[in-house]
């Protein structure tokens, strides 16, 4: 019958210091294929809108006759589906999440 | 001795998610157990009839965050069994890999959900410290933390170069020699002994009877691990069920145990035999007829049923959770148990109520 097992462990982590990141001072560590935010290159877009039909979640929105690509960041899951079926290469996912709101509002380029 | 109802649930600070259960007790033992579930209802289900079969998978990986890519994976294989779409071997071993770095993460949440359940709040935080760096790994190579979406029909979305599995690899040492120091006081501790030996004693003609899948079966005697039908790399991977004839909390948690060190065995053996070549098969056309597929999950077994007309969209899409066929044990296993022991119990089936659900 043992209780020392936990105490050994507890001191060792306590010597090691701690397992966290002290955020906000540290910064966060990016792993590189982290799937975040999608980002749109505006300049490659047809308007095909493969991406609008593909999304699982019914994020995006594109206008073929004004030129506008839109999306609602609050319903995109950062799946990579659009990334996956653009033609022209003009989706990608960045690595880091879109910012905090307080609106839902659609960003529109 | 006068009865008491006690409600147990949904909200309770043991529970994870949201399962109710009347307890009826006489002084401090329970003598009777009515649970309920329903309270996270979401129509998965019914979602099928509206979503493409290809879309589908984001949504089969939702019904549970923690075994997410398995159940995206046993979506696929029935629907690739469906359609004959021979999956590529280097996505077979992909999925392998992804699939026992899930049961590896489950099984540590586990570990630290029951030292949380009986108050070891120290051991709690070092499973889940543990836990981090399974979740590191496979962010590294899904890109995500807890919903992978790297499974599609007809392969996988990502591949995993040499180095990350050299990386891997390399940090698997490390996991299995962190899991060690934990599983050594799990297993070794006079308090966690105490809590849990002979606690919930379910023998092995009640959990064939009952029908109990995974962990729960295979610590009361019932050697069942789906793993041993041989889908994705198990057919070159051989997996022997690990199993204990106690049938008590202590003999799940063993089976739980020595499960993070058979997972890391087979991850490795993964690495190793992993062939180059493709990750995925084009499909095309639609899924036509019905099917059935099994898988192994963290919890145990996970039935699919899939109907396909030949359209876009599937016509029923069923789901037997481990958990659910789960409850009827811990049914069995809670009269008689002092209250205090009530969430212990309740946590050693590893309830995932959100599967169950669904």
């Amino acid at each position: 019958m043992s209780y020392l097992g936990i105490t050994a462990l507890n001191l060792k982590w306590a010597l090691k210091g701690p397992a966290t990141r002290g955020y906000p001072l540290a910064p966060r560590r990016v792993i590189a294929d982290s799937r975040g935010a999608l980002a749109f290159a505006k300049a490659n877009c047809i308007y095909c809108s493969v991406c609008r039909k593909k999304c699982p979640t019914g994020a995006i929105g594109v206008n073929r006759n004004q030129k506008k690509w839109a999306i609602d960041r609050l319903r995109c899951i950062s799946c990579g589906y659009c990334v996956e079926v653009c033609p022209k290469d003009c989706l990608s996912l960045t690595t880091y999440m879109s910012p905090p709101t307080v609106t839902k509002d659609r960003e529109v380029f | 001795m006068a009865r008491t109802i006690i409600p147990f649930g949904p909200q309770h600070p043991v529970l994870p998610e949201p399962i109710h259960l009347d307890l009826a007790i006489e002084d401090e033992k329970v003598v009777d157990v009515l649970p309920s579930v329903g309270f996270i209802h979401r129509g998965l289900e019914r979602l099928v009839e509206r979503k493409d079969f290809q879309e589908f998978v984001y949504v089969a990986e939702r019904i549970c965050g923690i075994c997410s890519f398995i159940h995206g994976q046993t979506y696929c294989q029935g629907i690739e069994e469906l359609m004959q779409v021979e999956v590529p071997a280097r996505a077979q071993y992909l999925r392998t890999i992804w699939g026992e770095l899930s049961r590896l993460h489950s099984h540590l949440l586990w570990l630290g959900l029951l030292a949380d359940s009986f108050g070891f709040e120290s051991l709690f935080m070092h499973s889940w410290r543990v836990r981090e760096r399974i979740l590191d790994q496979i962010e590294a190579t899904t890109g995500g933390r807890v919903i992978f979406g790297s499974c599609k029909i007809g392969g996988v979305r990502r591949d995993i170069s040499p180095e990350a599995l050299a990386v891997m690899r390399k940090e698997l040492d490390v996991i299995e020699r962190d899991m060690r120091e934990i599983v050594d006081v799990f297993l070794g501790d006079s308090s966690v002994k105490r809590r849990l030996q002979g606690v919930g004693v379910l023998s092995r003609d009640d959990a064939y009877i009952l029908g109990c899948v995974g962990p729960t079966a295979r610590a009361s005697g019932v050697a069942q691990d789906m793993r041993s039908l041989g889908y994705a790399a198990f057919r070159d991977i051989k997996v022997e069920p690990i199993v204990r004839t106690e049938g008590d909390s202590y003999a799940r948690c063993v089976v739980r145990c020595a499960e993070l060190f058979q997972s890391v065995d087979i991850i490795r053996q993964a690495i190793d035999r992993i062939p180059p070549g493709a990750i995925e098969t084009k499909v095309t056309g639609f899924p036509d007829g019905e099917i059935l597929v099994r898988t192994e999950q963290p919890r145990g077994e996970v039935a699919y049923y899939l109907r396909a007309n030949g359209s876009r969209n599937l016509q029923r899409f069923r789901v037997r959770t481990p958990t659910f066929a789960n409850l009827p044990a811990l049914v069995r296993m809670l009269p008689g148990a002092n209250l205090a022991d009530v969430p212990v119990l309740v946590l050693t089936i590893d309830p995932c109520i959100s599967c169950t659900e669904r």
